[in-house]
Formats: C-alpha cells, structure tokens, sequence
C-alpha cells in the first residue's frame, strides 16, 4: 500500500562519480556501438545512463521505500531525463539528492485504481550547479498483472 | 537541417541473458527480471524485460541519430510488457524544429515496437544543435 505521507521527503546527498568503463558496460548493454561512448577518450554518458545512481544511492539516500510500493505489484510507469547542457562526461564528480514529488490514484483503463508515485534526483557538478535531474513515476496497481498480450 | 532519419534499431529474439546484461549493468536487480519462481508469485508467466532497457534501445537509436552530446531531454512512457523472444524495433520521427534561449532544438517522438506491432515504450527526446547550428 503506497504511502500519501511520503510526497516530500528527501535523501540523504549522495555522490555519484560518472566512471567511463561504466560507461562502455552501459552502452555495449544497450545496444550502441556509438563511438561517442566507446572511443571518446572522455565519454558523455548514455541519455538512460543516470539509472546508474543505484550504485551509488545508500538507504539514507533513497526515499523511494518510503513510498512503500509493493514489489509485485510495482512497475516502473514512466521515466525523464533532463540536461542542462551537454551530459555528465566521465570523470565528473555528480552530487545527488532524490525526492519524493507526487503521488496519486487514477482508475485504470481496465478497472481498479492505479498509484503513482514520483521521485526527482538533483544533479549538481562540482561547481554546485544543476546540470542532470531523473524524474521517476512508479505505478502500483490494485490487483494482479494481467496476462501478456 | 535535421539528419535523415536512420533505419530503425532492431533487435532479438530478447535472451534471458540480455535482460542479466542490462540488469548488471543498470544495478536493477529486481529478481521479477530473472528469477522464474518469483516471476511467476508475482502472475506473471516468466520473468519480464525491464522497460529501461528497452528506453536503452531508443536512447541508442536517437543518440546514433542526433548525437550523444546534444541530447537535451529523454522521456519514456512504459506501455507493454516484453518478454524473451521478443524481437524489438526502435525508431522515431521529427515532431517540431524552433528555437529556444538562442538555440536550434529539435524534439523526436520515439517508439519502441515488439513484433506484434504493439508498442512496448513510447518516448520523446529534445536535441540542440551545435556550435554551428546544424542539427547532426
């Protein structure tokens, strides 16, 4: 059962240091051959790549489990990314702190109520200025998953 | 001027070693990807591909496309579940080009197909140009 009192909780800060070899194991699992992440000597990462923050993000910086979301009944709805500017490049030192925005029910196309939830993650540079933030929306629903079309 | 738009990134059958791929290397180890018993505990029939892997093959097809560094925005939207076996297709359109703070920008729809023609993720990625304007 979602938690209502979870919307506008924060982490802990957390740092997060974008690695270029994770860079090549992120890219070389999503498909790409871009030499842009696999031959840059200073590699931007992947626009997705931020989900990588889980290496990073301890218990005291992750308020998602405050949202208390089950796990079987929990998908991941939606997801954004956001660059203000060209992203993290390899060797940046990010420091990240995660959210919770937003939760609400909506009546599910096919019957039953539907919670969403939302966590934003901050990411500043060394220099203190915001140059990423993820956006995640998770939806909880009320009975089992249907079958797969 | 926008490059022209790439033939579309098709790949699989999706192999329960390509979701541990991604899972590893995205540190979602939620065992509803991989591990057959709680898969089936939670109703599904086998464990499921993970939708940010699937927003990996958008954001791989878009960033061949319009760049690695000029990506601006990447928003996804998970709509069907994908499962192994699944042969995935993953291309996009131009939806508007303006300019915005003194910058050339494109936004691109992008759609992410299993090969029953349903659509496992939608997205919507903004790319700026470079130095020179010129938009890839």
């Amino acid at each position: 059962m979602v938690d209502h009192a979870a919307v506008g909780r924060s982490g802990d800060w957390f740092e997060m240091e974008i690695e270029k070899g994770k860079i090549r194991e992120f890219a070389q699992a999503t498909w790409s051959t871009n030499p842009s992440y696999l031959a840059d000597p200073s590699p931007v990462c992947e626009p997705t790549f931020l989900t990588t923050m889980i290496f990073w993000q301890g218990p005291s910086s992750n308020p998602w489990h405050e949202v208390a979301m089950d796990q079987e009944r929990g998908l991941h709805a939606e997801q954004e990314f956001t660059f203000f500017g060209a992203p993290p490049r390899a060797g940046t030192r990010l420091k990240a702190r995660s959210t919770i925005t937003d939760v609400f029910e909506k009546e599910g196309k096919r019957g039953g109520t539907l919670t969403f939830a939302v966590m934003v993650t901050d990411f500043l540079n060394e220099n203190g200025v915001l140059v990423a933030q993820s956006k995640m929306t998770g939806v909880e629903t009320s009975r089992p998953p249907e079958e797969p079309s | 001027m926008t490059a022209p738009v790439p033939p579309p990134l098709v790949v699989g059958p999706i192999t329960m070693t390509d979701i541990v791929r991604y899972q590893g290397a995205s540190g979602d180890m939620n065992p509803i990807h991989h591990d057959e018993a709680f898969a089936r505990h939670a109703g599904f029939p086998s464990p499921l591909a993970l939708g940010m892997m699937q927003a990996g093959m958008l954001a791989t097809w878009a960033t061949d496309w319009l760049g690695a560094d000029r990506i601006r925005r990447f928003r996804v939207r998970f709509v069907e579940q994908v499962w192994p076996g699944d042969i995935l297709t993953s291309s996009g359109t131009v939806a508007r080009e303006y300019e915005e703070d003194g910058e050339q920008r494109v936004d691109v729809e992008l759609v992410c197909r299993r090969q029953t023609g349903g659509v496992a993720v939608l997205g919507w990625a903004t790319f700026c140009a470079d130095e020179r304007g010129a938009l890839s």
